[in-house]
């Protein structure tokens, strides 16, 4: 099959209230990065991709807010409504389908001009659940009780994650919360929803984030070291959580085997060297590397506190801090692939991680993660 | 026909404040060109020094009316009437499906038949909001508790609330039983809560 590659990526700096640009503002800027990052001028790129949500953007038609500053001016502009990883699937699938070369894939959200609660309700069916008025919190709540059910998991073992992330966050100069913080502070931090105190939960953020993808009969033609895409892989599971069962994800655990396979990965745990990960929660990100096969089922924690998952350790996890440490909503897993990338090709600065050939990067849509998407990418082809 | 209403709001909380120390924020390592095409980019050119940021507060507030559909709406209508839990069941598979639904997505064929639930299940799993959350109804007071609960005779679970139950008493597995409201309208809070059985 043709190959693809991201021949560039841009990021703005993730913050808390963004109050001096626009949609639009954001992502010019994330735009401009990574036509710089890539040496491309926007006539380089013959099509784009949005990814942005109509209820938290608080228009329809989203994306028509941001197709001038992202050079759609008489070209093909699509949006897909989703995490930004999807944006990106589908922008991939674009430079593979033979029409299109270049692919700019922007997502953008900003978090701070409406109510979270309010729009992740809107998320719950209208006629059985709305009008009981959950939000995403108390439903990664509800997960988060299932998995530690099932597992034994205790909040102390969650609460590494947020201390090992939002330490990571000091050396990502676009991360919003860098904080040094211990166990004992995400335990005494308010409780939300139980388990989840607040320093188990991702702030509300604005951002944008832009990545450049180019089919390979082009994709060495530009100054930038392209990072080639081996696998990737999206899959959802069913939408009522009592469908599902909500202490597993059968939808990532097939979306990463779909990955591994395109990629010809045999043994993840050995092969992937670096990981960017959606933490929206702190269980979560335990719970997604253990169904992506980086770690057994319930002993993720385990791991985490002997270290392996630190900047310095056997695999990696989250060097950018996360969405723990910054979490524009649709625009996040577009960071975690920009994140890779910088990773890969040994730009990360001073939050790049020592061995770096191959990267994954994790995207989630829906409530509990219904919905995941894995890349796994390459410095080599 | 059951008509539920959306009433979205969706306020806008950028405060208005002074402009923010900006260099602070600009990355390191850029060159030439790239630092005059961020600097633009950040709207921090010359131009726009000292201006002070716009809020433009507005909210969208639109109604909306779902048909419920024959299925959720036979469900209600049985609540209402009868107090009574039915759910639809696959001629197929057998499955029976909380909340009730048309298609059963295994066999991806009709559910044709209906069964009578007896209103008591497992909790599977809970959620317990400690503070007043946006997206709480009005009437309810913090702490709320959720539970998904497995009623006895069907596949899936039902999502609702808990309640007559202390925080710390929630268990997963325990046995817990419909309470139904006195005032019963045709929808899904014609079901007050599900209490422990004791």
């Amino acid at each position: 099959m043709d190959r693809a590659a991201i021949i560039g990526v841009g990021m703005t700096k993730i913050e808390a209230n963004k109050n001096r640009e626009t949609f639009a503002d954001m992502t010019w800027e994330a735009v401009n990065k990574a036509l710089n990052d890539a040496g491309m001028s926007i006539d380089d790129i013959d099509n784009v991709i949005t990814t942005s949500s109509d209820f938290w953007d608080g228009r329809t038609i989203s994306l028509m807010a941001v197709g001038d500053v992202s050079g759609a001016a008489a070209k093909n502009i699509s949006c897909v409504e989703g995490d930004g990883t999807y944006g990106a699937f589908y922008g991939m699938m674009r430079c593979l389908s033979g029409s299109y070369k270049t692919t700019l894939v922007t997502g953008h959200t900003k978090g701070s001009e409406s109510v979270s609660s309010l729009i992740t309700n809107s998320a719950f069916d209208p006629i059985y659940e709305r009008g009981l008025g959950m939000d995403m919190i108390t439903a990664c709540a509800m997960q988060a009780n299932a998995y530690m059910h099932r597992t034994g998991l205790k909040p102390e073992d969650m609460a590494m994650v947020s201390v090992k992330n939002h330490g990571n966050a000091f050396r990502n100069p676009v991360a919003q919360l860098p904080m040094k913080i211990t166990v004992d502070d995400v335990l005494r931090s308010e409780m939300i929803a139980d388990p989840l105190h607040k320093l188990d939960c991702s702030p509300v953020s604005d951002g944008c984030c832009a990545v450049i993808i180019a089919n390979e009969t082009v994709a060495a033609k530009f100054r930038q070291k392209p990072v080639w895409v081996r696998g990737l892989s999206f899959c959802t599971d069913s939408f009522f959580f009592g469908d599902r069962d909500l202490a597993r994800s059968s939808a990532l655990a097939e979306a990463a085997r779909n990955a591994y396979r395109m990629a010809g990965i045999k043994d993840p745990k050995k092969e992937i060297d670096v990981v960017e990960i959606y933490d929206a929660f702190t269980y979560q990100e335990l719970l997604w590397l253990e169904e992506m096969g980086l770690a057994e089922y319930g002993k993720a924690a385990g791991q985490l506190q002997a270290g392996a998952f630190n900047m310095d350790g056997s695999l990696p996890v989250n060097p950018s801090g996360g969405l723990l440490a910054g979490h524009p909503v649709i625009a996040a897993g577009l960071y975690r692939i920009a994140e890779i990338v910088l990773q890969l090709r040994g730009d990360a600065g001073a939050h790049q991680v020592r061995k770096a050939k191959t990267g994954l990067a994790h995207g989630v849509n829906g409530l509990c993660g219904q919905s995941h998407c894995v890349w796994v990418l390459d410095r080599e082809r | 026909m059951i008509p539920a209403t959306l009433l979205l709001h969706i306020r806008s909380q950028v405060s208005q404040t002074k402009r923010r120390t900006l260099p602070g924020s600009m990355p390191s390592g850029i060159n030439g060109r790239n630092s005059n095409l961020r600097e633009e980019a950040a709207g921090m050119s010359e131009v726009f020094k000292g201006i002070e940021p716009m809020v433009h507060n507005s909210k969208i507030s639109v109604p909306y009316s779902w048909w419920a559909g024959d299925t959720a709406s036979r469900f209600f209508i049985s609540l209402r009437d009868e107090r009574k839990i039915i759910a639809p069941r696959c001629g197929n598979c057998r499955k029976v499906f909380m909340p009730p639904r048309k298609v059963c997505p295994s066999c991806f064929t009709e559910n044709t038949e209906w069964v009578s639930l007896s209103g008591e299940g497992t909790l599977v799993s809970y959620s317990i909001a400690r503070r007043r959350l946006a997206s709480i109804p009005a009437d309810k007071k913090a702490p709320v508790i959720w539970g998904l609960i497995k009623l006895d005779g069907a596949d899936t679970a039902l999502l609702h609330y808990l309640d007559e139950v202390r925080p710390e008493e929630v268990a997963i597995g325990m046995w817990v039983k419909a309470v139904f409201a006195e005032s019963r309208t045709g929808g899904i809070r014609d079901i007050s809560h599900f209490k422990p059985v004791r």
